[in-house]
């Protein structure tokens, strides 16, 4: 039962009022694209055991979906953001690095 | 009451005398009393008989970790199986009923499986999967029949519960789980700061085992200090204190699950019964104690064998003497307080038992200096006696383990047995806290060092206090509850202050970790040895399990059953792992626990469910034209969130003849569907064309204002998730129809690729659904009834064709009008802003009775679109069907270049010709309806026979005067005119044609008149 901070309207949010929707910043392969970079977009996922970035959805709220970055091991949440983004902003991924330094990064 | 003392019992009231009934007779005991403690003052020994063998069982603890005591509570309504008689409240009036023998507890026919079992272990380690292999026809009428009568603790209840539960939501700064000394400082500490505190405990009383230990803290006996801590929490402010509140359950992030017994000891009409508890905690802090183990001897589960401190607590709490001579038996100083405790009630204590090398601790001292005398590194051989204990016989442990020398019988009633404490560290595990294994005091121990609970921000968010930490001892218990209870305030942000207290300190000796005692002759081998008390798991069956290759903790466990029954293992998880240990010759910490999980103990469904039944268990949503049809004879079905019309039936008719009725009707005159459940989602935006032909597989921007288009929806995997007619309404807005019940769904799916991928476009997309009511007018007769209920616009063919739109008036209703048909008949849906439905509804019955208008349901919705072979989504879809594979390759643009799923489709098995295709099916037998979902084969041959699709609608058609199905076929298109088989129940062939799925009017020329 995590609780996320809605980006949009601020709210702590229950995991109950929230969707979850899986990996975040996936690159859509449509027509014409090759069949490994469409089957790598329709099927494979990271599932890290460690830092993830993931989309949640406040659906019993403002309805907005947004992204999360948080630990799948510890449950740390380090920060949320806008959906409306390719990748995650720069300061949160320089805030990751510098509680894990181990880190292997954003890519 | 033979066994109640004179004096003494802290927490009954002896002012009170209150009558039960225990197996149809009545006893009495006082308020204050458990059910357990009651039974034992009554001299019931025997309470029950165990899962497997039926052995005669006796209470063995005095709290929730009782593995033996189970009761049937109450009767009819109310009754309830399985109730823990140690955590059952008495109360005047109570009903209870021992459990798992017949036909009475005394004389069992199921013990007869314990005398087989004595002379071979029928039913040892991983029996059920050995026993019951073969011959395969014994398993129906032998075997299953057997364990149906014999499985199971308590009966199921045959009545619904009248009692209602309810749910709290709250929130806190710090939540304090357990109320024993630990738990009072913890919240002292932690509520000094000024935080909001809430401390929970689940017993009625507080103060664990301060109140029957001797202690002095603060220079106070346990009881009294309990008693002025608790008067302080109870004058702040900013404490809230529950008992009769168990922490069930931790989980993510501070959310806890408390089980608070509301009225299980005083059960009144309108007064919840039990009462569910969601926290959200700043920090927790688990102060729930440890729970005492058993020692493993032979014949450890004779009726008046008991855990060390449940005997004590029987004495000093409730003044009751569970026998008159005792022999205490432990690997620790601790047991030596229960000696003291019933020397001091009178209980001739014929000796301790210590399989320590030595005694030496003050403890022991003082046992001594009573006379009692004092065994070193010695054991318990085997307990003596059947249904009650009759005495111990005890040897000398050899250096090796064994009981060497003579052996000596102490003659006794009660044998009181502590195999050390486990620290209570369930509620960590749940919520991530590891654990580490202590070797000095042989126990798995929190260690927040390995991995701690955290919160949102990555900080520790939960602290285990007292023993529930591993600290047993009384001045380290109660120094280690005040810290965690100021560190909690602390990161709950609060400046901690913590109050000085300060236990008295006892001078004890160490344990020593004693996992095994050894027997003599046929008992040698440990099965009759018990390890767990419920499902009957002995340590014979832990070491058969190992030695057949078990060697993980996990796999042991569901092998041998150890720790599976409504007890969880809390006695016998770590003797049961130990001993894996030693079998396997591994050290403790590397075979591991096994995982805990919630709730702690049962918790009732009741509970669970909470306000939720009846009519508040799934809310209904209604239709504004819900009243009418109810009126007009309507026979509902459930329909996704809603209930629509099957049927409206007429006085003297089936379903099924109230169906074809309406069918007729419809197809020869005419009828009115209340379509308002269609989901209706409004897009609007200068890039709505452009996002729309993304969503839809066909060109929707091409679509001219006051046209209709019939449109697919596929996911990325290119398979069909829903369909409907989409309507331009203006330049730049449109209306896209949903399948019933599909609105939310797709409005979702909608929002999100609008939001997450093509987030510069101008699109706004709300769903609609609600706010219009929808008429479906059908049927040769449907011009002339609107006309007749006063259309304000020109409808004829020409003014209004097939698959246009206008927005005009009905009998004064501002409607949309769109002619659309789902029935192939000449059809217009009408929607109208949601209050007008009843109205418009009315003014259309009314025009239309001179045409023989009739309501009809959804089944003559679905039957009269099966004749047309119009698919449903859900029947011919389920997920992995793509447009393709239903022939609606014409609704699959080739011309845009991109569409949700086109890539997809493109992928090499969506292209493959033998995939699964829609085709109609026409039985040999006009009159023989396939049944639904019955699969096809192409000839039937020997069992196995390779199944080739299987059929997804089939209906009588009233039109036809014949059955019709529909069916996904591996390469149906290209298998036109083939016969297929149809293997039913009983050995019935069903043969069937495959058509065109179309059965009625391919031309359309119905509709388009």
């Amino acid at each position: 039962m995590l609780v996320l901070t809605c980006p949009y309207c601020g709210a702590q949010c229950e995991e109950t009022e929230l969707v979850a929707g899986g990996e975040a910043h996936l690159t859509r392969y449509g027509p014409e694209s090759r069949d490994e970079d469409f089957e790598g977009y329709l099927f494979y996922r990271k599932n890290p055991k460690g830092v993830h970035f993931e989309r949640w959805r406040h659906a019993y709220g403002c309805g907005q979906w947004f992204h999360a970055a948080r630990c799948t091991v510890t449950l740390e949440v380090f920060g949320t953001y806008t959906a409306q983004t390719g990748e995650p902003p720069a300061e949160l991924i320089a805030e990751i690095k510098r509680k894990r330094p181990d880190w292997e990064g954003w890519a | 009451m033979t066994h109640r003392l004179d004096t003494g019992g802290r927490l009954i009231d002896r002012s009170q005398t209150i009558s039960f009934e225990f197996n149809g007779s009545t006893l009495s005991g006082h308020p204050g009393d458990t059910l357990a403690s009651a039974l034992l003052a009554n001299g019931k020994k025997m309470v029950g008989r165990s899962f497997k063998y039926h052995r005669p069982r006796g209470i063995v603890a005095s709290g929730a970790e009782e593995p033996n005591a189970l009761m049937g509570l109450g009767a009819g309504k109310s009754f309830e199986p399985n109730q823990r008689a140690t955590t059952t409240e008495l109360f005047d009036g109570l009903r209870a009923t021992s459990q798992n023998h017949w036909p009475s507890l005394e004389f069992d026919v199921g013990a007869i499986n314990a005398a087989v079992a004595s002379v071979a272990p029928v039913l040892s380690a991983g029996f059920y999967y050995k026993t019951f292999m073969f011959p395969r026809a014994a398993w129906k009428h032998v075997y299953e029949p057997f364990i149906r009568q014999a499985a199971g603790l308590g009966k199921a209840p045959k009545e619904g519960d009248e009692a209602s539960y309810e749910h709290f939501h709250v929130h806190t700064d710090v939540l304090v789980i357990g109320g024993g000394m630990a738990g009072i400082a913890a919240a002292r500490a932690a509520a000094s700061s000024g935080a909001r505190v809430m401390l929970v405990e689940q017993t009625a009383n507080w103060g664990g085992r301060a109140l029957a230990d001797d202690l002095r803290i603060d220079g106070l006996g346990g009881p009294d200090w309990v008693a002025r801590e608790i008067a302080t929490l109870e004058a702040m402010p900013n404490v809230s204190l529950r008992t009769r509140c168990m922490g069930a359950g931790m989980y993510d992030h501070g959310y806890a699950i408390l089980y608070e017994r509301v009225s299980d000891h005083a059960p009144a009409p309108g007064v919840p019964r039990h009462r569910l508890w969601r926290v959200r905690a700043e920090q927790i802090i688990v102060a729930s104690g440890a729970i005492e183990r058993p020692l493993t001897f032979a014949m450890n589960d004779v009726p008046g064998v008991m855990l060390a401190s449940a005997v004590r607590d029987y004495v000093e709490l409730y003044g009751v003497l569970p026998g008159k001579s005792a022999v205490v038996a432990a690997n620790n100083d601790d047991a030596y307080r229960t000696a003291l405790s019933l020397h001091r009630a009178g209980v001739e204590v014929k000796a301790v038992i210590d399989t320590r090398r030595e005694a030496i601790g003050t403890l022991a001292d003082q046992v001594r200096g009573l006379g009692i005398p004092v065994r070193e590194q010695s054991g318990i051989a085997m307990v003596k006696g059947k249904t009650e204990v009759e005495g111990a016989e005890v040897g000398q442990l050899s250096g090796s383990g064994q009981i060497t020398g003579p052996v000596e019988t102490f003659v006794c009633d009660v044998v009181a047995m502590s195999g050390g404490w486990s620290p209570v560290v369930h509620l960590y595990s749940h919520c991530g806290g590891k654990l580490r294994w202590d070797d000095e005091q042989a126990m798995f121990r929190p260690a927040p060092e390995r991995a701690a609970p955290l919160g949102q921000t990555g900080e520790i968010n939960t602290r285990c206090a007292g023993a529930a930490n591993g600290e047993l001892q009384a001045e380290h218990c109660l120094a280690d509850a005040l810290a965690a209870g100021a560190a909690a305030a602390r990161a709950a942000g609060f400046t901690a202050d913590a109050p000085e207290m300060h236990a008295d300190a006892v001078d004890e000796a160490p344990i020593n970790a004693h996992w095994f005692t050894p027997s003599t002759g046929k008992y040698a081998h440990g099965t009759k040895h018990w390890v767990d008390f419920q499902n009957d798991v002995t340590a014979a069956d832990v070491r058969l399990a190992a030695r057949e290759g078990y060697e993980s903790v996990e796999h042991t466990k569901r092998y041998t059953t150890l720790g599976m029954a409504t007890d969880q293992g809390k006695l016998s998880n770590i003797n049961g792992l130990a001993l894996l240990a030693e079998q396997l010759g591994k050290a403790i910490p590397e075979v591991g626990t096994t995982t805990f999980r919630p709730p702690y103990t049962p918790i009732s469904m009741g509970a669970i469910t909470g306000r939720n039944v009846g009519p508040l268990f799934k809310p209904v949503r209604k239709t504004r034209m819900q009243g009418r049809h109810a009126e007009n004879g309507a026979d509902f079905e459930p329909v996704g969130d809603w209930y629509r019309p099957y049927c409206f039936r007429r006085p003297g008719e089936d379903r099924e003849k109230a169906v074809t009725r309406e069918i007729l009707n419809t197809r020869e005159r005419v009828g009115l569907l209340d379509a308002s459940t269609l989901g209706k989602i409004a897009v609007k935006g200068p890039d709505a064309g452009t996002f729309l032909d993304l969503i839809y597989t066909n060109m929707m921007s091409s679509l001219k204002p006051g046209r209709c288009r019939y449109g697919l929806m596929c996911t990325e995997n290119g398979f069909l998730f829903d369909d409907g007619v989409v309507v331009k309404t203006g330049e730049d807005s449109y209306l896209l129809h949903t399948t019933s019940g599909g609105a939310d769904r797709v409005h979702a799916h909608l929002e999100e690729w609008l939001q997450t991928e093509w987030w510069d476009m101008k699109v706004y997309v709300t769903n609609v659904t609600d706010q219009w009511a929808q008429v479906a007018v059908a049927g040769p007769k449907a011009r002339a009834v609107i006309e007749g209920a006063g259309v304000a616009a020109d409808i004829s063919a020409e003014a209004l064709p097939f698959m246009s739109y206008i927005e005009t008036e009905i009998a004064g209703c501002p409607v949309r009008l769109y002619r659309i048909s789902f029935s192939g008949e000449l059809s217009y849906e009408i929607a109208t802003p949601a209050n007008y439905g009843p109205a418009l509804w009315d003014a259309l019955l009314a025009a239309g009775e001179a045409h023989g208008i009739m309501p009809y349901g959804t089944e003559a919705l679905h039957v009269m679109r099966a004749e047309k072979g119009f698919i449903m989504i859900g029947d011919e879809t389920d997920g992995t069907v793509t447009p393709h594979d239903l022939g609606l390759s014409w609704a699959v643009s080739k011309k845009k270049t991109d569409f949700i799923g086109k890539r997809a489709m493109a992928r090499p098995d969506l292209v493959r010709t033998d995939r699964k295709q829609l085709v109609g099916l026409m039985t040999e037998e006009a009159g023989e309806v396939l049944p639904d979902g019955a699969h096809a084969v192409e000839a039937m041959t020997a069992p196995p026979v390779r199944t080739i699709g299987h059929v997804t609608s089939t209906y009588f058609s009233p039109t036809l005067g014949r059955s019709i199905a529909m069916a996904l076929i591996e390469g149906g298109a290209g298998r036109m005119g083939e016969v297929l088989s149809f293997p039913l129940e009983g050995d019935r062939m069903v043969k069937a044609t495959i058509c065109d799925p179309v059965f009625l009017d391919k031309e359309g020329a119905r509709q388009n008149v």
